[in-house]
């Protein structure tokens, strides 16, 4: 049956650009700081996904290398922002976006 | 059997003179870390890392000097791979960085010792960020752009957060570090799809393929740079990408606004004009009007915005807005004078938004909460001279002849004629009439006659050498820049992008 479906490598881009835009817009419409930060990680991973399959496709082993790259980001940036998550839960006690609202105008 | 089957990996040379000044500011930062962790009982640490960072800085402007006489002489070069160039224009962007560096360092001592957080940490992290930003200057493919990227902004969201007794700096915190991840990813997904279009992330092999090979289907291609256009254009601030720009102006510490709008904003137009100007000027017809409409919505959003503000940080901050709308009229030329003229502006504009927020972080006094409207009124018979500064910055920002924003403002616009964008100069010089408005408001303010009775219960201002000397080097730079412009102009016009061959 698989072998009938042969995998190109667009199967894999549309999936990539899938979760790149599930990513995207739970990062616009969920309103927990957390889940917002998850989302930033699909998006992430979803890039991942793309640079690999197109460095398979392109027979070139840089893509697969840039992925390295982004991983690393992606652990330093979760470092930062649960840093800074927690700095706010400690001083109230929630971490919903929506009554973050001190700066506005 | 091994041996057979693993090939041997050739490793680049590397070039350290090329990454020289990166490393003198990065081994400043990380030397200030470890002194902090080894002797954190010391009373001492505190000014033992600001002779670190300075020591840093002036070896990092040391090497920056030597590669602007051996570029003038060899000419422009890659390094480590293709990885980074070596040309007059990363030369100019990292003098900026480095001044925007050294005056917010400068004012920032006095804004740690009054709120009693003198933290080497904070200094740590500025000389990290700016060395993203250096790195971002001379970054000569898009994987190293994006890694630049993310070391200038990871610093700059913990900055934004630093000040943990007040809310709203942890507010600007939060919004900037989502906001600011979620453009990092759309700018690398701009990457991947570049990638996938090119089979290459270095910008020269990039500009060398398309200018070797036409794409029957450029779809991917052409939704790469958009996405690659949308993540920078969230670093400069530009409209309709500039959201997160007033609350986090706004929220995080004063001296850190003045780094970010300074230095954050150079650093990232650098790399707009390395990615479009200088890789992709055969798909111009594809980004020009992109880009136009980039400009003129920051411009009546920055301008617009700002009329109806009531805190001087957050008009700052639209105002920094319509200033990133300025510099992309120079951009958009597509030109080589266009982008010396984008170049001289962002120099221009580092030092005007450093002064006035300088004297924005004086005002605040302790607890760095002053920011409103009233509280500049009556400045001016306070302290004449401090009003007086302000006004030289901001009469600057509204582009008043004999100030250095009048030459910058003249140079952008002239661009834009020269390119045949006569709409593009109209819409900026309408925008500068509207903005002065603005910034006269500020000025108005300053010496209207104060509420006495409120002004009695407060405590004086108090301007400490180092946030004096800061000003002075920014007010005499604004206004040397207005008079006898030649010298940085020159050096605008010789910082030329390496280009592929």
């Amino acid at each position: 049956m698989l072998a009938i479906l042969s995998l190109t490598p667009s199967y894999y881009l549309v999936l990539g650009a899938l979760l790149f835009t599930i990513g995207s817009v739970g990062l616009l419409v969920r309103r927990n700081t957390l889940v917002m930060f998850m989302c930033i990680e699909l998006m992430l991973n979803a890039v991942n996904l793309t640079f690999v399959t197109y460095a398979n496709a392109l027979n070139d082993i840089g893509g697969q290398v840039i992925v390295f790259f982004t991983l690393v980001v992606a652990a330093a940036e979760v470092a930062v922002g649960l840093a800074i998550i927690i700095a706010i839960f400690r001083r109230r006690q929630n971490v919903t976006a929506d009554d973050i609202d001190l700066l506005k105008g | 059997m091994i041996a057979q089957v693993v090939t041997p990996i050739h490793t680049p040379p590397i070039d350290w003179f090329a990454i020289a000044p990166e490393i003198a500011l990065f081994a400043a930062a990380v030397a200030i870390v470890l002194t902090r962790a080894l002797a954190r009982r010391s009373k001492r640490v505190f000014e033992a890392s600001l002779v670190v960072a300075a020591a840093g800085i002036v070896t990092s402007g040391a090497f920056t000097y030597v590669q602007w006489h051996l570029v003038r002489r060899d000419g422009p070069y890659q390094a480590i791979a293709g990885m980074v160039a070596v040309d007059g224009f990363s030369v100019f962007i990292r003098t900026v960085v480095l001044i925007s560096l050294s005056l917010a360092l400068l004012i920032s001592v006095a804004y740690l010792q009054r709120e009693r957080f003198e933290a080497a940490e904070y200094i740590a992290l500025m000389m990290l960020s700016a060395t993203g930003m250096m790195v971002m200057a001379s970054a000569n493919d898009l994987v190293v752009v994006f890694l630049a990227l993310e070391i200038l902004s990871m610093a700059l969201y913990v900055l934004s957060a630093f000040d943990r007794r007040r809310a709203e700096s942890q507010e600007a915190g939060l919004k900037y570090f989502l906001l600011g991840s979620f453009s990092s990813a759309v700018f690398l997904y701009g990457v991947a799809l570049i990638y996938g279009a090119t089979g290459t992330t270095s910008l020269v092999g990039i500009a060398r393929f398309l200018s070797t090979t036409t794409l029957l289907d450029n779809g991917v291609l052409l939704v790469g740079m958009a996405l690659l256009l949308v993540g920078l254009g969230f670093k400069v601030a530009a409209a309709p990408f500039h959201m997160w720009t007033p609350d986090v102006y706004q929220g995080a510490p004063t001296p850190v606004t003045a780094f970010m709008a300074a230095a954050t904003k150079a650093a990232a137009f650098g790399a707009i004009l390395r990615v479009f100007v200088g890789t992709f000027p055969l798909y111009r017809v594809d980004w020009r009007p992109a880009l136009f409409g980039l400009a003129v919505l920051s411009l009546a959003v920055g301008t617009i915005a700002a009329v109806v503000q009531s805190d001087v940080k957050r008009m700052l901050a639209y105002s920094s807005i319509s200033h990133a709308g300025y510099v992309l009229i120079g951009v958009q030329a597509a030109t080589s004078r266009g982008t010396s003229a984008a170049l001289f502006y962002l120099f221009v504009y580092a030092l005007m938004i450093v002064g006035a927020f300088a004297i924005v972080s004086v005002v605040a006094r302790r607890g760095d909460q002053n920011h409103s409207l009233d509280d500049y009124r009556g400045l001016a018979r306070r302290e004449p001279i401090l009003a007086g500064l302000l006004t030289l910055f901001l009469l600057a920002q509204a582009g008043v002849p004999l100030t250095g924003g009048f030459v910058a403002k003249l140079g952008v616009f002239a661009a834009a004629v020269a390119a045949g964008q006569y709409a593009l100069a109209l819409i900026g010089t309408l925008a500068a009439v509207i903005s002065a408005f603005v910034y006269l408001r500020i000025v108005l303010a300053m010496y209207a006659p104060a509420d006495e009775a409120a002004e009695e219960t407060r405590a004086p201002l108090r301007i400490d050498v180092a946030s004096g000397v800061a000003l002075f080097v920014a007010a005499a730079g604004v206004i040397a820049l207005g008079v006898l412009p030649g010298l940085v102009l020159d050096f605008a016009r010789d910082a030329t992008l390496l280009l592929a061959k």
